[in-house]
């Protein structure tokens, strides 16, 4: 058995340091990387040969290697000779191991430069000397300052092409501390440099006497960016149940941070059951200890309720559980956040539907200052006000960078969309210790996060209920709504296969309709319903089946002649031959609604057009 | 410690020597391949037999442990394996006790595909490549696991732990999700899949030496030893059975020569190398000036050709 801090001595029990490269475009990121590899004989001697064969056909250097190469990785970075996506590579010197990311410049892809900093300790920020602050010198400090980096290089690069001098350094790190004084780094060094020709990257330039401060590499060796997560609070988020046979049942997952030992009182952060911590397993045996980092499993001495994505921790030192926090959001999709829109979120191992409540204000890169804004466009950062359908374990990611952050993904396309660091809870979860645990209609409701509704279209037919129908079914879907259709074709062949045409058939078809369309919205769903029903009496006992403000009439008032011209079955067609009996409109009349909610003239208008504000309805009445 | 920890003992109760480095990577390993089993429903992890892959599989057994591994291993065979590999695979399987699946692209055996005939190109497009997507769609994978490291080649540096794929298995390296903090992503909608790379962030001397400490079975062919090989352009074949001819003027010789990685025989060049353990290879390694993949016959064929593959569905 292992003690879990033992530390058996080895060449490689060196600290590692997680950095990034960032800054704007062309500022040399990426050839610096490359110099790091180089200078520290991380390249070997074949990759070498392959550098010096790309230089000649890629290069921006002309007969000189080109260093970025080496991390530009992809056809269309070396066509193009910029950085796209992030890069990971790694170096080792005899005092620390090294992760580096490499970031792209370029503003479109600032969502890389993200990740690459979500998972960084430390930053080099690049400037071209010749060209100073940017915008995105500014955007990516802030990015880094609001990711959690607290220890920053500021490195005025390409030195070389400015002569050398020492004013131009003091110049541009003067405009850039005047900045990033707002951002509250807990060190900013600012370090002359030439990527290119390795000036103060890992020797001490000969070209510029005037700076005594340390080499990048200096830096990079001694900057100090342990924060003890064994010390703080225990956080276990569950993510695994392990259950090889019914005797052991264990929780795996890692310790995002503090300690814990068998006996140690935990208790499950949402729903406050207690246990104690029965055995730490692990395929090296049993611990006496786990500490922050480790990938463990834990069985307790109490069955109590427990799935993935629960987060287990001291009885003394839990975490808040709430449905509401603010919380800044990085924006990385080309279609914009919108407030109320349903999204996924995850956090820490779980996925939960959330929505952006309020957006409180939208931030200037340039000036820090806050903008007011409706929605958030690609590449933008604001503080909103989020909510979850259920509540979950957090912490304010200045205390926890694993149980503080969050992504959000677009339910229909499953792409990551939005980044999230949560800044403090918005008022405690009421339902922690709930003790009703029936499932009912609000219950349902809420974990998809919109209300139920049902949409009844009513019209003649071939008035175009289906096609509006059909078009707003999609959207809702699109946007993560549960719909349902129901209309003549999957009813009638089924559930109705024994009903005709008569008025006493009608009648029973619409009641069937009705409840089929309640039990939906007792599940929590959006059901369109499609159907002639010309009848008053049919639409009001329908309504009335359902809760106050569920039941939205929708009348697609198509003129007759019309319907008659479009007739896209043949219907009136055969009707008036006398070949169908009872056909709405010629022998059995329409009795028009008299409140509908709403009335659409897509004859006019367009199909689309009727949709769109039948959606505009809908938001306005929340019910979406 | 409380009693019952000592009354069960667990598989391999004996110290670790594993230093701080190699525990933080064992660490984001695991629960990499924890996620994986907690989300997707239909999970394989590819096993290519070589030391990469057997670390990740012994990386899933303590994943799991003291559960079996949820998933099976899944190797694709060109037929052109050294012998000693499909020795050690089937051994291996037994020795972790895990569900192995072999899928062969019987339609490119069929056509007579191979790497001397039909060039390394051809061979790997087809035997290895498109059998791959052929084996998951098969079997209806939604998540594969592979071992490819992000310092093996500058393209896989570029590339997410959780690397979607559209239906078709397509990459599009311009267009990967972002990957903040450890929040993957694990979303998918039917016919797309993820590839998953726990051992992103190893290299090859950290697999070396993690093989090294925790006693990983590791294929013959990786120590040197007296072998049939022949020179071929420079680089030494060896001649693991008599389906590769010798061309005029080539004469099969014995040296003492063993590999750095490991594929189909043809298309692997062995070093020469006197590297007979762990500690030698690792010595070994300490002092080389050349990559591992050097020795690959399939990565020079053209620029960036990794890349290319791997849009395609390669690993
Ligand atoms: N003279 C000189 N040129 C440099 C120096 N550093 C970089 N360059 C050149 O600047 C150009 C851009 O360098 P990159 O490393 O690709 O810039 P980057 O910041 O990675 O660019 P993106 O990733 O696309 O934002 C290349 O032609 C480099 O050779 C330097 O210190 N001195
Ligand atoms: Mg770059």
């Amino acid at each position: 058995m292992r003690a879990a801090t033992q530390e058996i001595p080895n060449a490689s029990s060196k600290s590692l340091l997680r950095f990034l490269t960032c800054g704007s475009v062309d500022d040399g990121k990426s050839t610096l990387i490359g110099r790091l590899l180089y200078d520290t004989k991380l390249i070997f001697d074949d990759q070498l040969a392959t550098l010096e064969k790309d230089s000649k056909k890629h290069g921006t250097t002309g007969e000189e290697i080109d260093f970025a190469l080496l991390v530009d990785g992809l056809e269309a970075e070396r066509e193009q000779g910029i950085t796209i996506d992030v890069a990971y590579r790694f170096f080792t010197t005899d005092k620390r191991s090294f992760i580096v990311a490499d970031t792209p410049g370029h503003e479109q892809y600032t969502r890389n430069m993200a990740t690459g900093a979500s998972n960084s300790d430390a930053a080099v920020i690049l400037i071209d000397a010749r060209k100073g602050v940017l915008t995105q010198t500014k955007r990516h400090s802030y990015i880094c300052a609001l990711l959690g980096i607290r220890h920053v290089v500021v490195a005025v690069n390409k030195i070389d092409l400015m002569g050398h001098s020492s004013q131009v350094f003091e110049r541009i790190v003067e405009d850039y501390l005047a900045f990033a004084a707002a951002l509250g780094f807990a060190s900013i060094t600012p370090i002359p440099i030439s990527a290119r020709y390795g000036d103060n990257v890992t020797v001490r330039s000969a070209n510029m006497a005037w700076y005594d401060g340390p080499t990048l590499l200096d830096w990079l060796e001694s900057v100090d960016v342990d924060t003890d997560l064994a010390a703080k609070p225990l956080r276990f988020p569950v993510q695994w149940v392990n259950r090889p046979n019914l005797d052991f049942r264990g929780f795996s997952g890692t310790l995002v941070s503090g300690a814990v030992r068998p006996g140690d009182k935990v208790v499950v952060a949402s729903s406050a059951k207690e246990s104690r911590v029965k055995r730490i397993v692990t395929y090296d045996g049993d611990l006496a200890e786990a500490r922050a980092g480790e990938a463990v499993t834990l069985t307790l001495e109490d069955e109590i309720d427990i799935a993935r994505g629960d987060v287990i921790t001291l009885s003394t030192e839990r975490p808040e559980v709430t449905d509401q926090f603010a919380a800044h959001v990085l924006w990385m999709a080309d279609e914009a956040m919108l407030p109320e829109r349903q999204y996924l979120m995850r956090i820490g191992c779980r996925y939960v539907p959330a929505r952006i409540t309020a957006l409180k204000h939208k931030v200037d890169v340039n000036t820090l200052q806050h903008l007011a804004g409706k929605t958030l466009e690609l590449n933008e950062i604001g503080f909103c006000n989020v909510s979850t359908a259920t509540a979950v374990a957090i912490d304010p990611y200045v205390d926890n960078r694993d149980t503080g952050a969050f992504i959000l993904i677009d339910r229909f396309t499953n792409a990551t969309v939005g980044a999230g660091m949560i800044d403090f809870g918005l008022r405690r979860a009421t339902n922690v210790h709930r003790q009703d645990l029936s499932v009912n209609k609000a219950a349902r409701s809420r974990i998809k996060g919109h209300k139920p509704a049902v949409l009844w279209f009513t019209g003649l037919s071939g008035s175009g209920k289906s096609t509006i129908a059909n078009i707003i079914e999609q959207k809702l879907n699109a946007r993560g709504i549960h719909t349902y259709m129901l209309d003549g074709d999957n009813l009638r062949h089924g559930l109705n296969r024994d009903l005709g045409f008569t008025d006493a058939d009608r009648v029973e078809n619409i009641r069937r309709v009705g409840e089929v369309a309640k039990l939906f919205t007792d599940a929590g769903v959006v059901v369109l319903c499609s159907f002639i029903s010309p009848f008053r009496a049919e639409r009001r006992m329908v309504r009335e089946l359902m809760a106050e403000g569920e039941f939205i009439e929708i009348f697609v008032d198509t003129p007759i002649e019309e319907c008659m011209r479009r007739d896209p079955k043949g219907l009136y067609a055969r009707a008036k031959e006398g070949k169908i009996k009872n056909f709405t409109g010629i022998d059995s009349p329409y009795e028009p609604p008299e409140q509908a909610e709403i009335t659409v003239h897509s004859h006019h208008t367009g199909a689309e057009a009727a949709a769109a504000r039948i959606l505009d309805y809908l938001e306005a009445s929340s019910v979406v | 410690m409380t009693k019952t920890a000592l009354e069960q003992p667990s598989a391999a109760a004996r110290p670790s020597p594993l230093s701080a480095h190699l525990r933080r990577l064992e660490a984001e390993s695991i629960a990499i391949i924890r996620e994986v089993a907690a989300e997707f429903a239909h999970p394989v992890m590819l096993y290519s037999i070589g030391k990469d892959s057997g670390v990740m599989l012994h990386l899933a057994a303590k994943a799991f442990y003291p559960s079996k591994l949820p998933f099976p291993l899944l190797h694709v065979d060109t037929t052109w394996k050294f012998r000693d590999m499909i020795r050690h695979r089937d051994q291996i399987a037994e020795r972790y006790g895990v569900k192995l699946l072999v899928y062969v692209n019987e339609e490119g055996l069929a056509r007579g595909v191979n790497p001397i005939a039909s060039g390394s190109s051809l061979h790997t497009q087809v035997m290895k490549t498109e059998a791959l997507k052929k084996a998951l769609d098969t079997f209806g994978f939604d998540a594969a696991f592979g071992g490819a490291r992000r310092d093996e080649e500058k393209s896989r540096a570029k590339e997410r732990v959780f690397s979607f794929r559209a239906a078709g298995h397509v990459w599009d390296p311009r267009n990967q999700r972002p990957e903040l903090w450890r929040l993957y992503n694990t979303k998918i909608r039917q016919g797309e899949s993820i590839r998953v790379f726990p051992l992103s962030n190893w290299t090859e001397l950290d697999i070396w030496e993690y093989t090294r400490a925790e006693n990983i079975p590791v294929v013959p062919l990786y120590f040197a030893a007296p072998r049939p090989v022949v020179n071929r352009g420079g680089l030494l074949i060896m001649r693991d059975d008599d389906r590769l001819p010798l061309l005029p003027g080539e004469a099969e010789e014995i040296r003492k020569v063993r590999f750095r990685s490991l594929g189909c025989y043809p298309l692997s060049a062995a070093i020469e190398s006197n590297a007979e353990t762990l500690d030698d290879i690792i010595a070994e390694m300490r002092a080389s000036r050349t990559s591992e993949r050097q020795g690959r016959l399939i990565d020079t064929d053209e620029a960036a050709s990794m890349e290319k593959k791997k849009r395609e569905g390669y690993f």
